[in-house]
């Protein structure tokens, strides 16, 4: 297992969240969004021009930009 | 009376809860108002509500995430907690993702608050194969808590009598003295609620395939997603239109009828000064608004579909990555599309967004939507002055002119509106909407337009006729009245762009409304409108003078409502100013250039 951020997963891929570094107020609402550390994260797609991720946390579907995405740890699965 | 306050998670469906508690008294404004509370600045919806022999105060809190959060929202629903004694608080959350919405129940209980918990979307989870054992959590938050759904109505009865019940032990409202001392720290929460979801939620395999993913791989297709969006976009802008304009000319027509078989007769005693004041001034004033109210009733129930199906969310998922380089975000995109429907509501939808730069910058590019008032001054003066060939090219090219303004402004203005606001949005799952909530939030929207846009139309109308009209001793309309000498000083400006004074006046009325310049050139030229007036305008000006004076009206101040609302949303008359001196001058420059430009070139 290897700790890369979210914005290195590939659409389909499934890993799960170590850590989130942010700015406390993202922190908050990232927290609140479902990104806790043990959480899964399934990556469903990129935006074209490297816009946002679409991810789904449980029963969650979150977009989020990939500057936000760099502050989410995740260890992938091995697959 | 008891004080009720709703409290939940966003687009947990607070508003839909709300309207089916408190019924169609909202609708008809008997028994609802927004109310000032003290200690907060932002107005709260609330309204009363008779549960058995209680009668309650039921006040709709903003949707917040967390009590120790750090928004504008959330400390305007600590403030309300530390001043406001409650009877009860009703919490909503949303039962398909109860796993992690259940610290803010958490929460609650921490400040010893008398809660009710209602499990919101109880039929969305079960679908998800969300399965939760209430009696657990009840238990363990040490209040009721009930399955509902605010959209169908499952649960309501129950519901209700729980409600009663919890309000009528509650005899001392309570207040909550320090807010901050009563909550526990981030991770004992995280703690407490991963141990309680342990044990009384159990979520069945996880769904891998169901509509929205399989909705999601078209409508968020990576080459498709787009063109599909555009597509969707302007049939809907089609529909408002192909609908809407035969109501309003209906509604027009009906008005013009009551006018000549009532209210002239009866009127037909009076000066004919007062009479002028009083049919051309205020009662057409009263038309022209209320003629717009089945284009704006459509486009807020059109948009109404839109928004609550789920798709609005995705399209800013399409655009974002284009509007992150203006300094917007996807948000920014989906409200200045609405503004091709009427500027008004989507500078008032910039609301969703919490950073005033980015929402500041949103406001300032808005106005430069082509809306549908603007379309109809320019689809008359094309007919009028444009073979019917090259007419869809011209109007195209108009549409073309307020993208770019829009592009133009954003990119000057991005480093005055620094925006750092993170985009983190949830996308909810699509949903159908059901036609009593659609039309009950439409109408809702269209009546809040007719009551301030009332004032300003209206004042504008009167003020027009008054100034056509004054000093009252000279023909009507003509060079020696106020508009008259307005527009012969409006000159050394406006003739450098090929506007007489004519065309002038006009573009001062479009100020108010730009319903009104087509009105306004048929009192100047003292033609009924239609054809007539089409000839007369044609025999006067050129199409090069006809271009400059679209352009100019594309981007100017779109109408005096506009105005008053970017001032109401933006709390700031130097924002409000600065939206008026920039579109004022960006329309005269590009007028300039493309009058001059053209003269030079030989046209
Ligand atoms: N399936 C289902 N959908 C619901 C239910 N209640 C609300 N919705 C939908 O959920 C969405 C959000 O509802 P709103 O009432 O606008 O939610 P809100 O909490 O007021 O949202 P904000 O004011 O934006 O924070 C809408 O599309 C509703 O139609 C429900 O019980 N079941």
């Amino acid at each position: 297992m290897s700790t890369t951020d979210l914005t290195s997963l590939e659409p389909g891929q499934t890993a799960t969240i170590v850590k989130l570094r942010a700015e406390v107020g993202l922190h908050q609402r990232l927290h609140a969004l479902g990104f806790r550390p043990g959480q899964q994260v399934l990556m469903l797609r990129r935006a074209w021009l490297n816009g946002p991720l679409h991810v789904r946390l449980g029963t969650t579907e979150v977009m989020l930009r990939c500057q936000e995405a760099k502050g989410v740890y995740t260890a992938k699965a091995e697959q | 009376m008891k004080q009720i306050a709703v409290l939940g998670m966003p687009n947990t469906g607070k508003s839909t809860l709300f309207n089916r508690l408190t019924g169609f008294n909202r609708l008809t404004g008997a028994n609802a108002k927004i109310g000032n509370w003290p200690g907060i600045t932002v107005e709260l919806m609330m309204a009363h509500l008779q549960l058995g022999e209680e009668r309650a105060e039921l006040v709709d809190l903003p949707g917040i995430y967390d009590l120790r959060g750090f928004s504008e929202d959330e400390s305007v629903v600590r403030r309300f907690l530390e001043h406001t004694p409650l009877h009860l608080v009703l919490i909503i959350l949303n039962m398909t993702q109860i796993d992690r919405q259940l610290s803010l129940a958490l929460q609650v209980k921490n400040l010893h608050l008398p809660g009710v918990l209602l499990l919101n979307m109880a039929d969305e989870a079960a679908k998800f194969g969300v399965d939760v054992d209430v009696k657990v959590i009840a238990e363990h938050l040490g209040m009721p808590v009930i399955p509902i759904s605010a959209k169908y109505g499952q649960g309501f009865e129950t519901a209700y009598r729980t409600i009663s019940n919890a309000l009528k032990q509650q005899e001392e409202p309570r207040l909550v003295n320090a807010i901050e001392k009563c909550l526990v720290p981030e991770q004992q929460l995280a703690d407490a609620m991963s141990s309680l979801v342990r044990d009384a939620v159990h979520i069945k395999a996880r769904v891998k395939e169901n509509w929205t993913t399989r909705l999601d791989r078209i409508l968020l297709h990576p080459v498709f997603g787009l063109p599909i969006f555009f597509g969707i976009m302007f049939l809907l802008f089609q529909g408002v239109y192909a609908l809407g304009t035969p109501l309003q000319d209906k509604l027009g027509n009906l008005l013009d009828w009551f006018r000549s078989v009532a209210l002239e007769p009866l009127l037909g005693g009076l000066p004919s000064f007062l009479k002028g004041f009083l049919l051309d001034g205020i009662y057409n004033g009263v038309g022209t608004v209320a003629s717009f109210v089945p284009v704006i009733f459509l486009f807020f129930l059109f948009m109404a579909i839109v928004e609550d199906s789920g798709y609005l969310s995705r399209s800013a998922f399409l655009m974002d990555a284009l509007m992150a380089r203006l300094g917007l975000d996807g948000r920014s995109f989906v409200m200045s599309l609405m503004g091709f429907g009427c500027n008004v509501p989507a500078i008032m939808g910039t609301r969703v967004m919490r950073s005033p730069g980015l929402r500041m910058l949103t406001m300032l590019v808005i106005p430069f939507s082509l809306c549908s008032a603007r379309l109809n001054v320019f689809l008359f003066m094309i007919t009028a002055l444009f073979t019917p060939r090259t007419a869809p090219v011209v109007l195209f090219s108009l549409y073309l002119f307020s993208f770019v303004a829009a592009i133009l402004t954003a990119a000057l203005f991005k480093g005055r509106f620094p925006n750092k606001e993170p985009f983190v949005l949830e996308l909810p799952p699509y949903r159908f909407p059901t036609i009593k909530h659609m039309i009950v939030s439409s109408w809702c929207q269209a009546k809040k337009f007719l009551l301030w846009s009332r004032r300003f139309i209206i004042l504008g109308v009167v003020a027009i006729w008054a100034l056509n009209n004054l000093p009252p001793n000279v023909p009507p309309a003509s060079p020696q009245t106020l508009s008259g000498m307005i527009g012969q000083l409006t000159q050394p400006v406006l003739a450098p762009l090929g506007i007489n004074p004519q065309l002038a006046v006009a573009l001062i009325f479009g100020f108010v409304a730009k319903e009104i310049v087509l009105g306004g050139l048929a009192v100047i030229y003292g033609k009924a409108e239609g054809s007539d007036l089409m000839g007369a305008i044609a025999h006067q000006i050129d199409w090069v003078q006809a271009y400059s004076f679209m352009l100019f009206t594309l981007l100017y101040v779109p109408c005096l409502s506009t105005v008053a609302v970017l001032k109401s949303e933006s709390k700031s008359w130097k924002f409000a100013l600065l939206s008026v001196a920039w579109s004022v001058g960006l329309a005269w420059v590009a007028s300039f250039i493309f009058y001059q430009g053209a003269r030079a070139l030989g046209f």
